[in-house]
C-alpha cells in the first residue's frame, strides 16, 4: 500500500555515472542512472551480480571504494547535492539523513563493543539528547525490533545473539538517528528462510511507521514482491525497467525483466522447462554497444545494436527498450 | 587470447607490477648482477685471489684506485696478502650466495613437506609437529647454528671441505624450516576445507596424491615470499658464523670470512679490506630483501 | 523394483568437545552435535529426491554421509543392494565410480591451478577409464559439451568462467565416469537467477537423457519444487516429513512445513497476510527435548515435550508428529 504521492522527492539520482579507473582502461560500472525515491516510499533495486545495484547504494552512502568514483551526474538529497560533499559533512550525513543496512550482519557490529554502546553512540552523535535518553530511545528500538528482554540484552555483546537476532540489531542501529531514508543491501540474504520473511516484515513495518523512505537492494525478486512499492531492475550497470511492483512483476515490458521473472521457479505453477536466457551478463571490460541486453535478446533489432536507450514511457512503467519506442506495448511473456 | 604459460605471464598482473615498479626492477638488476659476477667469477674476476701462485706480496695493502698510493691495476685495494679485493669479492659472493641458496632449498623441502604432512592429517602429527616447531622457534636460530657447526666439527675434526660446506648449510637449513611448516600448514588447512578437495575425495584420489597435486600448487604463494627474504638471512647468518669464525673454511672465505680478516686492519687504516665485502654482502641482502617485499605486495590480492 | 538408494537409521555425531587438557582443567564436559539423527529414506531409480531444511538440520552431512566423505555414527546406506560403506574401502572403486557429487560453491569446487581440461579428465585417469591422451581429449570435450560448453574451453583456468558456467564445469567431471547417482548439494544457490534457470535445466535434461538418479539438497523450496519427485523436510538432524512433491506443496501436514511453506517470499503472492514464524532455530549443541520443533510449534502438547515422535506413514505421506498422529490436525 503506497503512501500518498508528495511532490519533492527525497533522494533523486540523476545520470549518475561510476567509473573505475584501472590499468586495462576505464571501467563504467554505473552508466547514466537516474531514479529517485519518495519520501517513506520502499524503492526495490534488483538484478543480477555485476548488474551495480550495490554500487548505487554505495554511490549514495558515499562509500565507495577508491579506485571508484562519481564520474558524471548527481545525487540529490532533500534537494542538496551529496555526491560532492567532504568526507565530513558525509559522515555527518550518514546516521542522521541515511542509514544503512549491510548483508552480514556479523560484519556490521563492531565485536568489541556492547550493542547498547553502539546505539547509544550514534543517536548521541547525531541527536542532542542525553546519555540516560539516548539509552532509553535504545531500549525502545531493540524492543520495537523484537528483540526479548531489551533491557537486559542491551548491554551484551554481538556474538551473544543469533544471525537473525544481529540483524534486527542492524535495523535499530539503522533507525537510531531517525533517518529519512534507508539504504538496505543485500538485508536478508544470509539468513534463514523463516527469519528472512520475519526480517522483512520488521523492516517493512517499522519503516512505515518512523516514516523512513528504504532502498532495497537485492537479487531475491520474491522479497521485492513482498516489501517493495517500486522497483528498479538493473542490467550491467543501466536500469532496464523501473515501475511499480505488481506491474513490473506480472507485465513487464522489457524483454531482460521477462527473461528474468520466466527463469525463477514460482511457487504457483510447475512448469517442465524454465524460460532461459542464453549466454550471461556482460562484463564490465566487454559491454555491447547499443542496448547492453541486445546479443541475448530474443526482440533485438537493428536499432538495439547502434543505439542504447534511455527509460521510455512503457504504460504503466519505464522501460530501456526500443520496442515502445513509438507506443507503449504488451511484451507477451 | 594467448594460451602459452609465457603469454599468459606477460598478460598478467605479476608481470606488470613488477614493470611498474621501480624499487622491483632496482632491485632484480642488483640482485641479478651479484649473481652473474658470483656464478662467472671464474672469467669476470681480474685475478683469482687464492691462486698463491699469482699473488704479490709486494702489492699487498694497496688502497683502492681512487685514493693516492693505489692504480688501476688494483680497482677495489689489496688485502693483506697481495690478494685483490674486487676478485676476493666476486669469489666470496659465490660463497655466500651458494651457502644461502642451499640452506634456504633444504629448509622449503623439509618445512613445506611437514607443513603439508600437519595441516592435511591434523589430529597427534599435526599437534607432535608444532610442538616442534614451537622448541625450535625457542632458541635462537644464531645458537643453533652454532651448536649444529661445533657438534659437526668435533665429529669430523679433519673434516673435507665440502663435509663443512654440509654442515653449515645444515646449520643454517635446521632453524629455518620452522616458517615454512607453519606456514604450509595454515594455508593446508585452509584448502582441505575447500570443496575442489572434497571433490577430489569423493572420486577417490588418493591423500598422498590430493596432497602433493591438489594442495600443494596451491599454497606454495606464500612460500615463495619467505624463500626470497630468507635467501637475504641466510647469507648473513652464513657472513655472522664465518666472522665468528666456524663458517667455510678460511680457504675458501666467503664475504663473512673477509670481513673477519679485514676487521683486524680497520684500524691500522686499511679500511677498505673490510668495508667493500660488507657493502657486498649488504647490497645482496638488500636487493634479495627488497624483492621479497614486492612479491609479497605483488602477490597478495588484496592490495591489486 | 527396488530402490537404487536406501537409508535406514542413518546417523552422524560429531565430537565438539573442547581439548583434553580444557576438559580436565575447567571441568568441561564432552559436547556433541547431531548433525545427523536417524533419518531414513529411499530413493528409486531415475527420480529426484530434494532434502529442505533450514541451517543445521543436517541435509549437506547427509549429503556427505551418502557419498562417503564421512562414516556413519550409525545406521545403513545401501547403494543397489550393496552396503555403501564399502566405498570408503581401497576396493571400494567400482562403487565410487557410480555416485559422485556437485557441489554448492562454484569457486571453490575447481582447482584455481588446474586447467579445465585436468579438472574434468581427473576421474577418467583416476578410474582408467580412457586409454590415451587422445582419446582423453576427446571425452573431455564431449563431457564439455554436453553441459553447454565449448571444447576448447577445456584449455582454459576456472577463472576465465562465470559461476554458471563453473557449475557446468563441475557437472561436467562429474558425469565423467557415467555414474547413476548424483548427490547435488544446492548446487544453484550460489547462481544468480538467471544462470540458475541454465543449470537447473540442463540438469533435468541430463537426467531425461542419462537416466540419473539424484538427491537434490536446498534450502530454497521453488527449486525443490521444480527439479523433485519426492521432497523431504529435514530438522535438526531428522526427518519430519517425506512425500510426493504434489502431495507436500498442496498438503503440508508437518507444522514446520507448513510454516516452511507460508514463509517463502514469492512473487505470485505479494501482499497476502501469513503468519508470522515464531522463534529461531536453536543451538543444535543443546536440542530441545522429544519433538524439536516443539518449541515453536502452535500445536506442541505435554506429549511433543517429552516423546520424540517417530517417522511414519499416516495418509500416503511420511510423517513425524504427534498431533498428526493424533489427528488433531
Amino acid at each position: 500500500m503506497a503512501p500518498p504521492a508528495v511532490s519533492a522527492p527525497l533522494l533523486e539520482v540523476r545520470h549518475l555515472r561510476v567509473e573505475f579507473p584501472t590499468r586495462r582502461g576505464t571501467l563504467v560500472a554505473l552508466d547514466d542512472i537516474s531514479f529517485s525515491i519518495a519520501p517513506g516510499e520502499i524503492l526495490g533495486v534488483v538484478g543480477e551480480s555485476g548488474a551495480g545495484k550495490s554500487l548505487t547504494g554505495a554511490a549514495i552512502i558515499g562509500l565507495l571504494d577508491p579506485p571508484g568514483r562519481v564520474a558524471a551526474g548527481e545525487i540529490r538529497f532533500q534537494g542538496r547535492r551529496i555526491d560532492n560533499l567532504s568526507y565530513e559533512e558525509m559522515r555527518k550525513m550518514r546516521g542522521r539523513s541515511i542509514g544503512a543496512i549491510f548483508q552480514d550482519p556479523l560484519t556490521s557490529l563492531n565485536p568489541l563493543y556492547t550493542i547498547g554502546r553502539q546505539i547509544t553512540e550514534t543517536i548521541q552523535t547525531h541527536l542532542q539528547v542525553s546519555a540516560l535518553e539516548a539509552r532509553s530511545r535504545a531500549i525502545r528500538l531493540l524492543q520495537e525490533t523484537g528483540i526479548p528482554a531489551a533491557e537486559a540484552r542491551i548491554d551484551q555483546y554481538p556474538h551473544q545473539f543469533s544471525g537473525g537476532m544481529r540483524q534486527r540489531v542492524v535495523i535499530a542501529l539503522a533507525l537510531a538517528a531517525e533517518p529519512k531514508l534507508i539504504v538496505a543491501d543485500e538485508p536478508t540474504t544470509a539468513l534463514d528462510v523463516s527469519i528472512q520473511a520475519q526480517i522483512i516484515a520488521l523492516l517493512k513495518r517499522l519503516c512505515r511507521e518512523h516514516g523512513a523512505a528504504v532502498m532495497l537492494v537485492t537479487h531475491d525478486m520474491g522479497v521485492i514482491a513482498e516489501t517493495c512499492d517500486r522497483v528498479a531492475v538493473m542490467y550491467a550497470g543501466r536500469i532496464a525497467e523501473i515501475g511499480p511492483v505488481h506491474e513490473v512483476i506480472h507485465s513487464p515490458r522489457h524483454p531482460y525483466t521477462v527473461g528474468l521473472m520466466g527463469s525463477i521457479p514460482a511457487m504457483d505453477a510447475d512448469r517442465e522447462r524454465l524460460l532461459q536466457i542464453d549466454g550471461a551478463m556482460p562484463r564490465l571490460t566487454s559491454i555491447p554497444r547499443g542496448c547492453a541486453f541486445n546479443p541475448r535478446c530474443p526482440r533485438a533489432f537493428d536499432r538495439c545494436r547502434i543505439e542504447r536507450p534511455d527509460l521510455i514511457d512503457a504504460g504503466a512503467t519505464r522501460a530501456a527498450c526500443w520496442l515502445h519506442a513509438t507506443a507503449p506495448q504488451e511484451l507477451v511473456q | 587470447m594467448t594460451t602459452t604459460a609465457l603469454g599468459r605471464f606477460l598478460d598478467g598482473d605479476l608481470w606488470y607490477s613488477f614493470r611498474t615498479s621501480p624499487v622491483a626492477i632496482g632491485a632484480a638488476l642488483v640482485a641479478f648482477a651479484c649473481v652473474f659476477v658470483a656464478a662467472f667469477a671464474d672469467f669476470v674476476a681480474p685475478y683469482n685471489p687464492f691462486d698463491l701462485a699469482t699473488l704479490e706480496l709486494a702489492d699487498s695493502r694497496l688502497p683502492p684506485a681512487w685514493i693516492e698510493g693505489g692504480g688501476p691495476k688494483y680497482l677495489l685495494g689489496t688485502d693483506d696478502q697481495g690478494r685483490d679485493i674486487l676478485s676476493a669479492l666476486m669469489y666470496g659472493a659465490r660463497i655466500s650466495l651458494l651457502v644461502g641458496a642451499a640452506s634456504v632449498l633444504l629448509s622449503v623441502l623439509v618445512g613445506v613437506s611437514l607443513g603439508l604432512l600437519a595441516g592435511f592429517v591434523g589430529g597427534n602429527t599435526d599437534a607432535f609437529i608444532m610442538r616442534i616447531c614451537d622448541v625450535m622457534l625457542s632458541f635462537p636460530p644464531i645458537l643453533i647454528a652454532l651448536l649444529v657447526s661445533g657438534v659437526g666439527r668435533a665429529m669430523f675434526p679433519s673434516a673435507h671441505e665440502t663435509l663443512a660446506f654440509a654442515v653449515l648449510v645444515l646449520a643454517i637449513a635446521i632453524p629455518g624450516w620452522v616458517q615454512y611448516a607453519r606456514t604450509v600448514r595454515g594455508s593446508t588447512m585452509v584448502e582441505r576445507g575447500k570443496e575442489y578437495v572434497q571433490a577430489a575425495r569423493v572420486i577417490g584420489v588418493s591423500r598422498l596424491r590430493i596432497m602433493r597435486k591438489h594442495v600443494l600448487p596451491n599454497v606454495l604463494g606464500p612460500v615463495l615470499v619467505l624463500a626470497t627474504i630468507h635467501v637475504a638471512v641466510a647469507i648473513i647468518t652464513e657472513a655472522t658464523l664465518s666472522f665468528l669464525g666456524v663458517g667455510v673454511p678460511p680457504t675458501e672465505p666467503s664475504l663473512g670470512t673477509l670481513i673477519r680478516v679485514g676487521n683486524d686492519f680497520l684500524f691500522s687504516g686499511e679500511w677498505w679490506i673490510t668495508i667493500f665485502p660488507g657493502v657486498m654482502l649488504v647490497l645482496i641482502a638488500l636487493s634479495v630483501n627488497l624483492l621479497g617485499d614486492w612479491l609479497r605486495d605483488a602477490l597478495n590480492p588484496r592490495l591489486r | 523394483m527396488t530402490a537404487l538408494v536406501e537409508v535406514r537409521d542413518l546417523a552422524k555425531v560429531f565430537d565438539v568437545s573442547p581439548p583434553w587438557l580444557n576438559r580436565v582443567v575447567e571441568r568441561k564436559p564432552r559436547l556433541f552435535v547431531y548433525a545427523v539423527d536417524g533419518v531414513s529414506f529411499s530413493i528409486e531409480r531415475g527420480k529426484t529426491l530434494a532434502l529442505v531444511g533450514e541451517s543445521g538440520c543436517g541435509k549437506s552431512t547427509v549429503a556427505r554421509l551418502l557419498v562417503g566423505l564421512y562414516a556413519p555414527t550409525r545406521g545403513s546406506v545401501r547403494y543397489d543392494g550393496l552396503d555403501a560403506s564399502a566405498a570408503r574401502a581401497s576396493d571400494g572403486r567400482g562403487l565410487r565410480r557410480r555416485m559422485q557429487m556437485i557441489f554448492q560453491d562454484p569457486y571453490a569446487s575447481l582447482n584455481p591451478r588446474w586447467k579445465v581440461a585436468d579438472i574434468v579428465a581427473e576421474p577418467l585417469r583416476e578410474h582408467a577409464l580412457v586409454a590415451g591422451e587422445q582419446q582423453l581429449t576427446e571425452r573431455v570435450g564431449q563431457l564439455l559439451s554436453s553441459v553447454g560448453l565449448a571444447a576448447q574451453d577445456m584449455e582454459k583456468f576456472p577463472h576465465q568462467f562465470s559461476g554458471g558456467q563453473r557449475q557446468r564445469i563441475s557437472i561436467a567431471r562429474a558425469l565423467a565416469t557415467e555414474p547413476e547417482f548424483l548427490v547435488c548439494d544446492e548446487p544453484t544457490s550460489a547462481l544468480d537467477v538467471s544462470v540458475q534457470a541454465q543449470v537447473l535445466n540442463i540438469m533435468k535434461e541430463l537426467q531425461r537423457a542419462q537416466g540419473l538418479t539424484y538427491l537434490f539438497i536446498s534450502h530454497n523450496l521453488a527449486v525443490v519444487r521444480h527439479v523433485s519427485d519426492q521432497v523431504g523436510v529435514m530438522y535438526l538432524g531428522r526427518l519430519v516429513e517425506l512425500a510426493d512433491k504434489a502431495r507436500l506443496f498442496n498438503q503440508p501436514r508437518h507444522p514446520y512445513t507448513r510454516m516452511l511453506l507460508d514463509a517463502i517470499p514469492d512473487i505470485g503472492m505479494s501482499g497476502r497476510s501469513r503468519i508470522p514464524v515464531q522463534g529461531e532455530v536453536p543451538n543444535p549443541l543443546a536440542p530441545p527435548s522429544g519433538c524439536s520443533f516443539h518449541p515453536r510449534c502452535p500445536h506442541a502438547n505435554q506429549r511433543c515435550k517429552s516423546e520424540r515422535p517417530p517417522l511414519q506413514t499416516i495418509g500416503g505421506v511420511s510423517i513425524a508428529c504427534h498431533a498428526v498422529e493424533e489427528g488433531r490436525i
